[in-house]
């Protein structure tokens, strides 16, 4: 189980240090897609492992777990929003707050429509 | 009591464990035998939540919601970022690595379509709404990318406090909406394959509100659309403060 959280881990903190790399590559003050190669370097470890045949299931569990959990991180991280002050921060974050995720709702539907190879 | 007192303010986050744990509880009960699950269970919790943190910040007046009340102070902790970003990074587990490759180049023709979006419309109701200068205008649309992306460009090009706090309250509204709407529009704008999932998280960029939309709708999604949606803060901070000013400050005059 643990190994597995340490694989985990492992492909986290690599994913982060790429983020972070990029952003300073990129000259600005932000994690760049460190989510994203985090995600991509756990995919890769899974497969190099499942080749040489060390991938079990007890590996999976640690990481399984911590799927799970994303739900309640989520409602967690819901909860600690600061939902008051973006709600009375005037007509103008409301507006541009909601207006163009609607709009963006409308782009997406075009999107997908003309590209249906998205629909695998 | 003192005793109880101190051993839940010692142990912040159990106490939120148990917390979530009750109220997920309640919700599932509540979507299944109430609502039969046509809205899942994790979608009302997560609006719950929200609106227990729209309390929490009427009570508390602070800036963290629910956990600026000392009780609740270990949901902050629970959902903070690294959390949050582990959780999302174990979700990969479950995705196909091929799968992401084949949609890349839809996640990055969506990713500068949302950013695009979300900024130009950003800036089109700032605009509506009396600002006229290229730096207030630009922090504001940035804004509508994401919270984060509003006051970093904000802070880049000097905006006033107001501006980018209302920046910043923008993209907390945008989080919010995000959440909300995508379980309600998923199957009216065809958000059904891991395919169009990492389309939307490029789309609409914001990790958290995306995460927790997908989640509402269905969890398989959760880790397509995340891996596009972790770039969209980055790129908007590169290409506000910089192209999108340059571009605004040339129209203007």
């Amino acid at each position: 189980m643990i190994q597995g959280l340490a694989i985990l881990s492992f492909s986290f903190l690599l994913g982060m240090w790429s983020g972070e790399l990029l952003g300073s590559w990129l000259g600005i003050n932000a994690n760049v897609g460190g989510v994203g190669f985090a995600m991509i370097f756990l995919l890769l470890s899974k497969e190099y492992l499942s080749k040489k045949g060390w991938w079990k299931s007890d590996l999976e569990f640690g990481i399984e777990f911590w799927n799970k959990l994303y739900i309640p991180v989520v409602i967690a991280m819901a909860a600690s929003l600061n939902v008051k002050s973006a709600l009375s921060s005037g007509t103008l974050a409301i507006l541009a707050g909601i207006i163009p995720v609607f709009l963006a709702f409308w782009v997406f539907k075009i999107l997908i429509k003309n590209l249906p190879s998205s629909h695998e | 009591m003192n005793e109880l007192t101190q051993v839940l303010d010692k142990n912040g986050l159990i106490v939120a464990f148990l917390l979530v744990g009750l109220l997920t509880w309640l919700t599932d009960l509540f979507s299944k035998k109430v609502l039969k699950s046509r809205i899942p269970g994790s979608a009302i919790a997560i609006f719950l939540a929200l609106f227990f943190g729209y309390l929490g910040g009427v009570v508390a007046g602070g800036e963290k919601g629910l956990a600026d009340i000392n009780l609740f102070k270990g949901l902050s902790v629970l959902g903070g970022s690294m959390f949050r970003d582990f959780a999302i990074v174990a979700t990969a587990i479950g995705a196909s690595f091929l799968l992401i490759r084949k949609s890349g180049l839809l996640g990055l023709i969506s990713l500068i379509l949302g950013i695009a979006v979300f900024f130009i419309s950003g800036v089109a109701l700032a605009w509506v709404m009396g600002y006229r200068d290229a730096v207030s205008l630009c922090t504001i649309g940035a804004g509508a990318c994401t919270y984060i992306v509003g006051p970093v460009t904000g802070g880049a090009l000097g905006a006033s406090s107001e501006v980018i706090a209302l920046s910043i309250g923008t993209g907390v509204v945008k989080t919010i909406a995000v959440t909300i709407f995508t379980p309600i529009f998923a199957k009216k704008i065809g958000l059904e394959s891991p395919g169009s999932a990492m389309a939307f998280g490029g789309i609409m960029g914001t990790s958290s509100g995306v995460a927790a939309g997908l989640a509402a709708t269905d969890p398989k999604l959760v880790p397509y659309g995340a891996v596009t949606a972790t770039f969209y803060t980055g790129l908007g901070c590169l290409v506000c403060p910089s192209l999108f000013y340059l571009l605004i400050s040339a129209l203007l005059s």
